[in-house]
């Protein structure tokens, strides 16, 4: 009954209900893979901190052997991946947050976006030459 | 303020500085993919008084807001709201990043490799 009444004064087409995706036409979608890269930078991170911490010292062969075999090369990717999109997502929200000024909000939002593929690329870059050693 | 609303910014605060942080990363993963002596360089940089003071400030924000983030996934979850609960936690948010750290820094000074 309450159903009948809420369709009657909801305003939104009948498609724009069924897709369920409201006014950010992305639904939940930011929310959820900031949560869901955070779940995955726990484990990711303690295991970057145990690498950096074995790493500290040792010369540049010893360096480029250890970031360069396989385990350490793929964890080493995944906390890039997984870092860079969680801190684009983050400083998305902190843009819209606190910059209201049409023009400056648009600039920083393309900013964090090239900001963070440029690290994304400038990390995978460097662990893939270190495993291939090209 | 309570230590809640304090936890709340500093969460944000060590984000954004983590955000720049990301660069020291990408400075040490480029300088060794570049060779032995872009690698000298970098170490050099790392290990001067500057260098370890950052790199050790740059631990506590990634502890911090690892262990912050838990906390947030907890409240995602529904639990620990109540008024014990969320002081409790965000008081072992912060003891725990600085406890961490500490342990992080004795490890490094007992590894005794510069």
């Amino acid at each position: 009954m309450s159903t009948t009444q809420n369709n009657s004064q909801d305003m939104r087409t009948p498609t724009r209900r069924v897709r369920h995706l409201g006014a950010a036409h992305s639904g939940t979608r930011h929310f959820w893979h900031q949560r869901l890269t955070a779940v995955a930078a726990v484990p990711l991170t303690l295991i970057f901190i145990v690498v950096a911490m074995t790493l500290i010292g040792r010369n540049h062969a010893a360096t480029v052997q250890i970031l360069g075999s396989p385990l350490v090369a793929i964890v080493m990717m995944l906390f890039v991946l997984t870092t860079v999109y969680h801190m684009w997502l983050g400083m998305q929200v902190i843009v819209e947050d606190y910059i209201h000024h049409e023009f400056g909000k648009v600039a920083l939002i393309m900013g964090n976006t090239f900001f963070c593929i440029a690290v994304g690329v400038a990390c995978a870059f460097a662990l893939l030459k270190l495993s291939f050693g090209v | 303020m309570t230590l809640t609303m304090t936890m709340s910014i500093v969460h944000r605060i060590t984000g954004g500085a983590l955000y720049f942080g990301v660069l020291l990363m990408t400075w040490w993963l480029l300088a060794a993919a570049s060779g032995p002596a872009d690698y000298a360089s970098f170490q050099a940089a790392a290990g001067s008084w500057i260098g370890k003071l950052v790199i050790l400030l740059a631990t506590w924000a990634l502890l911090h807001h690892l262990l912050g983030g838990v906390r947030h996934l907890i409240w995602d979850l529904g639990y620990g709201f109540g008024p014990a609960e969320r002081e409790w936690l965000t008081r072992a948010t912060l003891i725990g990043s600085i406890g961490l750290t500490v342990i992080l820094l004795v490890v490094y000074l007992a590894l005794g490799r510069g």
